[in-house]
This record gives structure tokens, C-alpha cells and sequence, in this order.
């Protein structure tokens, strides 16, 4: 399977990397997205540690909305089950994992954090699993 | 001030970032995802291009004893590799599997396809409250 270059990914990926620098050299924080949103969400008492939360998130926003409309085709029809099973168990997941994508993949492999390696060693193997057993299923 | 101004700018690029490499088309991540069958191995070179920078910067970055606006670098904590995070991390893969999303691209996708984030974001809420309180 011949393909043109993923350019793209590959930029995104480099200014996702860009971004988790700027906050780790100026601020000392972890561009990590659920610990962002749950410490936003669930931990109240730290709030002088809100604002900069806040700032992150409503910026992931605003970078999203700057780069749309994004270039593909809107899936449509999915199972809202699924899509509330899954929404739960990332959230449980990333909760008791301390981390996701960006905090483990992005940050945590940047540090060479041993535990963030086994996380995404995890995830992605887990997730390879669940896809291929959904697509056996809906085949 | 400037700590919010560098937050700010920070989630900017991380959300392009996130646009322009279609880690929020979540049939694209699950095409990712599936290396036995509709294998779209490209977003491999999203985690690749961003830990090709996280490496490099933070060995420097993390040469000073300080950021450059705030009193200390607030790093992880724990280094030991425990059941909690396989748990977590596995539950995390099943359910980033299901659904093709991840919170960053979550979040995004309330703007993209509100339809599905308004079913998947709230359930991403309650289960952080729920790891939470298991976490407690």
C-alpha cells in the first residue's frame, strides 16, 4: 500500500511536541489533557491552579477551531453505546493511569519516564485488541 | 499573567496540532489501531513527530533547576510501574479503541461532530469522577 508521505501528521505531531515544551520550559507543567481536565474538574480546592487550566483548554479550542473545517468525511450513525462505554472507560482509565495519549505518549516518553512507556505500551496494545474484535463483530 | 498567556498559546498549537494531523477523525485512529486489517499507519507519525521534539527539548529543558516562570518543574511523581497504571492504561486502550477517541481529540470533536462528543464527553467526565474516587 503506496501512500503520498503523512505530512501532515507528521507537522501536527511536531507542534503538539512544540506545545508540551513551551508549557514544561516556561511553566514546569505536563501538557497532559485528562490530568488538565480532571484537576480542573475534580480538584477545586487547588484554585490558583485553575486559571492556567483553563487558559490551556479554552486554547486546545481555539487551535482546533482555527485549523477547521477539518478535512474529512463526519462518521455518522455510530453506536451511542459504544460511545458512552468508551467515554467511560477512558475516563476511568486515564484517571487510574494518570495519564492519556498526550501526558503518557507525548511528555512522559519525552522524559523517558519508564512508567509512561509501559502506559503506552498498554494503551496502544489494548487498543489494537479492541479494534479488531469490534471489526470482527460489525464484519 | 504570563504563566496563563503561555497556557494559552500552548493549548493554540497542541489543538492545530491536533487538527492538522487528524488525530480528532476517530475512524482514522481506529484505522490506526487495526494493523490486521484497515491498517492507516500514518498517525504513527504523530506520537513520532511530537516525541521527537519532547526528547530533545526536554533533556535541555530540564537541565535548568527552574522554568523560566514558575518555582519548580511539577513532574511525575511516581516512577514505579504498578498494577494500577496496567489497569489503567489497559482500560484507557479499550476505550480510546471503541470510540477512536482520545480527550484531546474529544474535546475537539465538540466543535467538529457535537453529535457524538455530547454522548462521549459527558461519560469521559463521569468515569474521571468515578477513577477518581477509586483513585481516593
Amino acid at each position: 500500500m503506496l501512500e503520498a508521505f503523512p505530512i501532515q501528521p507528521l507537522i501536527g505531531g511536531i507542534l503538539i511536541g512544540i506545545s508540551a515544551a513551551l508549557l514544561l520550559a516556561f511553566n514546569g507543567r505536563i501538557a497532559g489533557i485528562s490530568g488538565i481536565l480532571y484537576n480542573l474538574l475534580f480538584n477545586p480546592l487547588s484554585s490558583s491552579e485553575s486559571g492556567w487550566r483553563i487558559a490551556f483548554l479554552l486554547g486546545l479550542l481555539g487551535g482546533g477551531y482555527l485549523m477547521l473545517p477539518a478535512a474529512f468525511e463526519l462518521r455518522n450513525g455510530y453506536s451511542p453505546i459504544l460511545l458512552v462505554v468508551s467515554g467511560l472507560a477512558v475516563g476511568i482509565g486515564t484517571r487510574i493511569g494518570n495519564g492519556c495519549t498526550s501526558g503518557h505518549g507525548v511528555c512522559g516518553i519525552g522524559s523517558m519516564a519508564g512508567r509512561s512507556i509501559a502506559a503506552t505500551v498498554t494503551f496502544v496494545a489494548t487498543g489494537i485488541i479492541t479494534v479488531t474484535v469490534l471489526r470482527s463483530f460489525m464484519a | 499573567m504570563q504563566r496563563l498567556i503561555i497556557a494559552l498559546i500552548s493549548g493554540l498549537i497542541f489543538g492545530a496540532g491536533l487538527v492538522i494531523s487528524e488525530m480528532v477523525n476517530p475512524v482514522k485512529v481506529q484505522n490506526f489501531l487495526d494493523p490486521f486489517g484497515n491498517w492507516d499507519a500514518s498517525l504513527a507519525f504523530v506520537m513520532g513527530g511530537a516525541v521527537a521534539v519532547t526528547l530533545f527539548t526536554t533533556h535541555f529543558i530540564m537541565k535548568r533547576k527552574t522554568p523560566l516562570f514558575s518555582d519548580r518543574f511539577y513532574m511525575a511523581v511516581k516512577t514505579s510501574i504498578d498494577r494500577r497504571l496496567i489497569l489503567g492504561a489497559s482500560l484507557f486502550g479499550i476505550g480510546w479503541g471503541l470510540s477512536g477517541y482520545c480527550p484531546g481529540p474529544g474535546i475537539i470533536n465538540a466543535m467538529i461532530n457535537p453529535s457524538e462528543a455530547m454522548v462521549f464527553l459527558p461519560a469521559l467526565i463521569i468515569g474521571g469522577w468515578i477513577g477518581q474516587r477509586y483513585s481516593a
